[in-house]
């Protein structure tokens, strides 16, 4: 059936009394007034769960970043032992194992602790003026390993015990894969507490837009009366939302990024000090690199586009209870 | 362009409310819905917008099956109806003249292309000097002009008008009717629910009575 308002000329014809159209009459009212959704709520509860996610995600980075430099500076190193056996002498039983392991395929520095070199490890625990000779302390060997060989670590002990029967070769192994293990465990923690934060912000979202859709009914109503389909009403919720969810996510990830770069501003002055010294051995330099950066930004907007979904989904639940 | 065919209608499970209803509202046709208080006048225009549906029966609009219709049918067909509710629905953020373009701004109409029917409409029901006036406040005979512009800007096929003459003095009255009848004859089906004796007497139409939940036709 054709439209009749296709069809027909003015609906009145008011001839002389046509007015002047006014210049103030015009489509200036959003259909739906930002000042009735409660905003402010829904931008603090986005801001703080995208810096939460942020916190989070930062942390595990800088952790997954400082365990690769020690996994890496770890698994370079190889540590031989030579203990003193009776009857043989343990200088010359030192200089043959440093020998073996500079036979070794893959090794490109090969460090013996002498006997003073001992003494000044020991320092600390044992004080000064120390005579070696009364103690049956071990010489240390540190090998340093070319980046990317895989050692035959098997082959090598060998080689070390047959030219030094007291000597034994740690390829630090056991504390790799105890770094590794630990590691995966902190992503794992940092994965289930995004999956939480996400989870409240979902739900806090879909309170919110709950919440606006209820303060709104006799505007859907209306929207309904002349004819407005879901899409439309919901569109006009869901403009507000989006910008919501942003605000929420650029505060959130802004303040986040602000403190790791105020962390490592920190981490610079204390530089050089005996705390800065011992933080930086267990956290590295405490920086998140450009693309840490990058992947925070990203994660505040896949924050805010999740407000923008979870609340796209409940207008439209709303809209059928509604209808 | 309506049919209803035994159509009943309860709310949860209550006593049925509308019984039996069979009736036509044929094209371009006028006719005054009328019967005492809570004989179900807005229940029946209710079903006849579609933001009821019958408990029993067949109610077929625009050629329509209306069981069958999904959400987004019923909102396409709702653009052709026009409606005006006992207590107004209107906006109360938006100006007088917002509210009335309300229904072009719905179809995604430019400004430009209604601006000035939206303006001749106001200036015919009264409304010139209160364009800019929220509906706050507007008197209740202002704001029933603005519900009533509203209704019939664009132009629908079929308006469905609840007391849409009560607010108003004669005078006012009378040139509503008009604009009723100026609607229908541009062809427009109107259904007007009223108690007004003297409002159904200027105007020769057809009488829809409703009384104990049954429909009785005065042609």
């Amino acid at each position: 059936m054709s439209r009749i308002g296709d069809e027909q000329g003015p609906l009145m014809d008011l001839g002389q009394e046509r007015p002047q159209v006014p210049a103030k009459a015009r489509n200036m009212s959003p259909i739906v007034p930002s000042g009735q959704i409660a905003g402010r709520a829904l931008v603090a509860v986005v801001a703080i769960m995208t810096f939460l996610a942020s916190i989070t995600s930062g942390a595990v980075l800088l952790i997954n970043a400082s365990a690769s430099e020690w996994q890496s500076e770890v698994a370079s190193e190889i540590t031989i032992q030579v203990k003193p056996v009776a009857g043989r002498n343990l200088d010359r039983d030192a200089q043959a194992a440093a020998d073996a392991v500079r036979g070794q395929p893959g090794i490109v520095e090969v460090q013996p602790y002498s006997k003073e070199q001992s003494a000044q490890l020991l320092e600390p625990w044992l004080g000064t003026g120390l005579s070696l000779d009364d103690l049956p302390v071990p010489r240390v060997i540190v090998a340093r390993v070319t980046p990317g060989t895989v050692l035959d670590i098997i082959g090598l002990r060998g080689r070390v015990a047959q030219a030094a029967p007291g000597a034994s070769v740690d390829g630090h192994r056991a504390w790799v894969e105890r770094m590794r293990s630990m590691t995966s465990a902190v992503v794992l923690a940092g994965i289930g507490i995004l999956a939480l934060v996400i989870v409240a912000t979902i739900i806090s979202v879909s309170f919110a837009t709950r919440g606006a859709m209820a303060a709104n009914k006799p505007i859907v109503e209306v929207l309904h009366f002349v004819g407005a389909g879901d899409r439309f009403i919901a569109n006009r919720f869901f403009r507000h939302f989006l910008r919501l969810g942003l605000q929420g996510g650029v505060i959130g990830g802004g303040i986040a990024m602000l403190m790791f770069g105020f962390s490592e501003s920190v981490a610079s002055w204390f530089s050089g000090t005996a705390v800065g010294d011992q933080f930086a051995a267990l956290l590295g330099t405490f920086s998140l690199r450009p693309s840490g950066y990058l992947i925070l930004a990203a994660q505040a907007l896949v924050i805010a586009a999740i407000t923008a979904a979870a609340s796209r989904r409940t207008l439209f639940a709303t809209l059928n209870e509604i209808d | 362009m309506v049919r209803f065919e035994n159509v009943g209608l309860r709310y949860g499970l209550g006593p049925e409310i509308l019984r039996d209803l069979n009736f036509q509202i044929p094209a371009r046709s006028f006719q005054f819905l009328t019967g005492p208080s809570g004989a179900g006048k807005t229940s029946l225009l209710r079903l006849l917008f579609l933001s009821l549906r019958p408990t029993r029966g067949l109610v077929n609009l625009f050629g329509q099956d209306i069981s069958l219709l999904a959400k987004d049918e019923i909102a396409d067909l709702r653009k052709r109806i026009g409606i005006v509710l006992q207590d107004f629905r209107l906006l109360d953020h938006m100006t007088t003249y917002e509210n009335v373009a309300l229904p072009f701004r719905v179809m995604g109409r430019d400004e430009a292309s209604y601006r000035r029917e939206v303006i001749d409409l106001l200036k015919w029901v009264g409304l010139g000097e209160r364009m800019d006036a929220l509906p706050p406040i507007l008197s209740g005979g202002e704001k029933q002009r603005a519900a009533i512009a509203r209704a019939v800007i664009a132009r629908p096929q079929l308006l469905l008008a609840d007391e849409p003459t009560g607010n108003v003095d004669p005078t006012l009255g009378r040139r509503l009717l008009r604009l009723f009848i100026e609607l229908n004859k541009s062809g427009t089906a109107v259904i007007i629910a009223t108690h007004d004796i003297t409002l159904m007497d200027q105007y020769d139409a057809r009488r829809m009575v409703l009384h104990q939940g049954r429909l009785h036709m005065y042609e």
